[in-house]
């Protein structure tokens, strides 16, 4: 057996190139690249075996930050390249950095197919609901009536909700968090690192320059612990201040409801427990919004099943075995062949 | 010239040149399979032979149409021949449309084969035929052949157990039967292909076996009309070596798993369906054994970007489409070009704009494979010239790709990518070996550290410790390789890509000649697939002494360094190009030489007699 020599460990600052951080002042991006640092420090993840790619956008230029290798792309495509990347090396420990144009808008079909195959990728989805780079146009997560300077008006088209998009496409992990949230943020992290197959992490992030403030309502310290609720597998769905809120099945059997417990005669085994390997329930609570509802927090789902790379792996594997390689000539001579000899 | 002579079978055949056979019928009949069957024993005879498959785009067009015609053309000969033919010589129609469609084509006093039972009234109306053609003296001027083929069929394959739709569709094969009997062909490849083919159905191989016995069997034992005989075409002179039949799709296909091999790296393929590139997808997903690794992606861009993923960890990327799939890959192919990533972009050329003619070949492309990208991003660009050649274009492609870290857009068309030719099979250890070298040693290492030679950037692979690297679209310092907005590092990272592009010039062959001498009266310049008419008409002129010369290009960017001094030895330029003309556009560009373009744009090879044509109107008189 072989001793592998320690290694010094890894420490959060070790994963952040040496290039200068060009985010605004202020940017929910900051937060979540410490997140991301303080993540992989604690998963020890070699430097080498990571690679970050991603699209076009604020988001799309963390790749740069990290000490690892990076492929900064073109607008939306990320999953794309991330895909093939993932193919012709399973060894490679892939995340994606997107952002809510990049990968619903421009990239929706990359994202959707990047899901629905199941490759093994870790998707962050940054969500700051507007376009910053191109200085501030609505985005196809923006709510309702958003004023931006393509929208003067508000903007008349119905958002998003991409965890719905990540479960519809039949995402086997969904999960959510938010920049400032850093306490939550490595556990999302680390659940969606673990996970062996395409992992849709939709991060909150604040536009502190075009959308400041957007999310306040339930991401504000003051807000939200009435405002938003973290899941646990196993736990029941209660939150709010005092704790005595919870979600519970709904009257009509169909869907659920914000309850609390101690009113109209309900217990806390009224509350639903989270069961992140039930879809139907996952689709309920990435869909609560405010202010009807908490926002949902934490791993929504999480059900593997075959990752794509594995299974394709598995067919090369196959084949290699059953239908050893030739030689090219042998290549080239396979099937009807015919010799004319000299003086024929 | 023809004589009669004596054959195996006892009988007496007249003895042939060369045949164009054209088989024509419903997009249902089985057409294309009846003459890659008949492709086959032609070539294990020894013949030379070229073919052209000719089909519509629609899968099944409503029966009895004349846009639901599917055609296939065979030129075999006991000579060298390079084309499949101008004019077919025999020409079997299954159906009234198809005798509506190719009748046209078929020279006075040429062999028309029809089945007569598919002549009803309505599919007689259905083709557009106000009169029954067999009765109103269309086919006065033609030896016709009118047979009952259903209802032979039918009886042939009576103790087959098939149903009797399924008898009918065996008709193609008695079709078969009846011409490898005219043509002295053997059945047995053709034979063992049904056996293989429906080694599960027993019942169906069994009929199509008995429906090609029995078109045979009616050759032997019926007196035809006047002036229709049994015929030999003695085997060609070739060359001895090991041969097989090849289409160009073949030919890219294992083009690339050899380059790929000389290189020592995995292919990797990321596609999408298209018409006519599609068939790559499939050939190259069979040799997965040979380190291939194939992807369906769910559209174009996916496609070459997963191409270009996988070569970023270290693969050969390829990605293959034809014209309007490029143009959607077109700004990944920026990306890769900016990160200099070694990728081969396979364009399957057809007719376009847009949807266009895709069934149809065409050379319309050349532009947008030289210049269609936004900013200054200059390729190699190879184009292929005949089905065999891809073999080698391939290869070129991918050796240029992995030395010079660049796409490289490959060339090929329609007509190319399907039609058959018999390839003398390359022994590939001959081949030189290309292997790459990744970048392993820290030392001084950044990702745009180049090659003082080939200008080629370090190629340093995820996984490696140490040399961890950001890459992106972003422009990159020339000292660094970290992102750069600073104007004089831009202009000069323009100038080294381009430099690096240009610098392949130093690293192919000097442009030869293909034909006639260097200097002249005419040259006649082609690129692609024109290169059997061409060669062939020009070689008919210098036969007779005149003063032509025929010069064929791989590498359309950076063009041969000798290419312009070339040009300059003849008083004229022509450039045939079946498009509206491109090449001559490069080349009055590049040489400052007024060459004349000579264009045909029908979605149909050029004619050997067309060229032929417009040499004789430069150089006569």
């Amino acid at each position: 057996m072989n001793v592998e020599t320690p290694v010094e460990a890894l420490k959060p600052n070790d994963y952040a190139s040496d290039q200068e951080v060009r985010w605004c002042p202020g940017c929910g991006d900051y937060a979540i690249i410490k997140g991301v640092h303080r993540t992989l420090a604690e998963m020890q993840i070699p430097l080498e075996k990571l690679v970050f790619f991603s699209g076009i956008g604020c988001a799309a230029r963390f790749p740069y930050y990290m000490a690892s290798y990076g492929f900064h792309t073109i607008h939306g495509r990320a999953p794309a390249l991330a895909t093939g990347a993932k193919l012709a090396n399973p060894d490679l420990d892939i995340w994606i950095v997107m952002g809510d144009g990049d990968a619903l808008s421009i990239g929706g079909n990359h994202t959707m197919h990047a899901i629905r195959r199941n490759v093994d990728l870790n998707m962050l989805l940054f969500n700051n609901e507007i376009y910053g780079l191109t200085k501030g146009q609505y985005s196809p997560t923006s709510q309702l009536g958003t004023r931006s300077p393509s929208t003067p008006q508000g903007s008349v088209d119905a958002p998003l909700t991409p965890l719905s998009v990540a479960l519809g496409a039949g995402g086997r992990f969904v999960a959510r968090t938010f920049d400032t949230n850093q306490k939550h943020m490595p556990g999302v992290l680390k659940a969606a690192h673990a996970h062996k197959g395409a992992s849709f992490v939709e991060i909150i992030q604040n536009c502190i320059v075009y959308n400041d403030g957007v999310f306040d309502g339930w991401t504000d310290k003051k807000v939200v612990s009435d405002n938003s609720i973290t899941v646990e597998h196993g736990k029941p769905l209660i939150f709010g201040a005092e704790d005595n809120k919870g979600i519970a099945r709904s009257d009509d059997g169909f869907g659920i409801q914000v309850v609390t417990i101690g009113e109209s005669g309900v217990t806390e085994a009224d509350i639903l427990v989270h069961d992140e390997k039930n879809k139907i329930l996952a689709m309920m609570l990435a869909d609560m919004k405010q202010p009807d509802f908490p926002v949902a927090l934490g791993v929504l789902y999480n059900n593997p099943a075959t990752a794509y790379d594995a299974s394709v792996h598995e067919q090369l594997a196959a084949v290699k075995e059953n239908t050893p390689a030739g030689t090219l000539n042998e290549m080239l001579r396979k099937g009807r062949t015919w010799t004319v000899s000299e003086g024929a | 010239m023809a004589t009669n002579v004596a054959t195996s079978d006892g009988g007496e055949r007249k003895a042939l040149d060369s045949v164009v056979i054209r088989f024509a019928g419903d997009s249902g009949d089985g057409m294309q399979l009846t003459g890659t069957q008949f492709t086959q024993s032609t070539a294990l005879m020894g013949n030379d032979l070229a073919t052209f498959p000719d089909f519509p785009a629609e899968i099944r067009a409503p029966a009895g149409t004349t846009f639901g015609v599917s055609a296939f053309q065979i030129n075999f000969a006991s000579y060298d021949i390079q084309t499949p033919g101008d004019d077919p010589d025999v020409l079997v129609a299954m159906n009234p449309a198809a005798l509506k469609v190719h009748l046209k084509d078929v020279p006075k006093g040429g062999t028309v084969i029809l089945n007569t039972d598919a002549f009803s009234d309505r599919n007689i109306a259905r083709a557009g035929y106000e009169e029954n053609p067999l009765e109103d003296g269309t086919l006065d001027n033609y030896i016709v052949i009118a047979i009952e083929i259903n209802k032979l069929t039918n009886a042939a394959v009576e103790d087959c157990d098939v149903t009797s739709k399924e008898a009918t569709r065996c008709k193609n094969f008695w079709a078969l039967g009846l011409m490898c009997w005219m043509y002295n062909r053997d059945r047995q490849p053709t034979v063992d292909w049904v056996n293989q083919r429906f080694a599960k159905l027993p019942n169906i191989a069994a009929a199509n076996i008995a429906a090609l016995n029995a078109g045979h069997a009616y050759g032997e034992t019926v007196e035809l009309p006047s002036g229709a005989e049994a015929y030999v075409v003695p085997r060609a002179d070739v060359q001895p070596g090991t041969y097989r039949a090849v289409t160009g799709t073949e030919a890219v296909a294992w083009g690339l798993v050899a380059g790929a091999r000389k290189a020592n790296l995995n292919l990797f393929l990321g596609s999408y369906p298209i018409t006519p590139a599609s068939a790559l997808l499939h050939t190259l997903t069979n040799l997965k054994h040979y380190g291939v690794t194939t992807f369906q992606a769910e559209d174009e861009i996916a496609a070459v970007c997963s191409a270009i993923g996988a070569a970023y960890t270290g693969a050969l990327g390829v990605t293959s489409s034809s014209g309007p799939g490029i143009a959607l890959k077109t700004e990944a192919i920026g990306l890769a070009l900016v990160t200099e990533l070694p990728l081969v972009v396979v364009n399957v050329q057809r007719g376009g704009p847009s949807t266009g003619l895709p069934t149809k070949t065409e050379q319309s492309d050349l532009f947008q494979a030289v210049y269609g990208r936004n900013a200054d991003t200059p390729l190699p660009v190879v184009a292929s010239r005949t089905a065999g050649d891809c073999f080698e274009t391939a290869i070129e492609a991918v050796r240029i790709a992995t030395k010079y870290m660049t796409p490289v857009i490959l060339l090929t068309d329609g007509f190319l990518a399907n039609s058959a030719e018999p390839w003398e099979i390359p022994d590939a250890d001959a081949i030189p070996d290309f292997p790459v070298e990744f970048r392993t040693d820290p030392e001084g290492f950044h990702p745009y550290l180049r090659d003082e030679t080939t200008l080629a950037r370090n190629w340093a692979v995820p996984g490696t410790p140490g040399l961890m690297h950001r890459i992106g679209g972003i422009e990159k310092d020339y000292d660094s390789g970290h992102i750069s907005y600073d104007s004089d590092n831009h202009h000069r990272m323009t100038k080294v890509r381009a430099a690096k592009i240009d610098g392949i010039a130093n690293d192919i062959p000097e442009q030869d000649v293909a034909i006639g001498d260097t200097t002249g009266k005419l040259a006649v310049l082609g690129w692609g697939s024109t290169f059997g008419a061409v060669n062939q008409a020009v070689g008919r002129c210098v036969k007779e002494g005149l003063s032509v010369s025929h010069i064929h290009l791989r590498h359309i960017h950076p063009f041969p360094l000798n290419l312009g001094e070339l040009l300059s030895g003849f008083d004229k330029v022509m450039v045939p190009e079946m498009n509206n003309g491109q090449l001559v556009h490069l080349i009055r560009d590049k040489f400052l030489v007024d060459a004349e373009s000579i264009t045909q744009i029908t979605g149909q090879p050029f004619k050997v007699s067309t060229l032929e044509r417009e040499i004789r109107s430069r150089v006569e008189g």
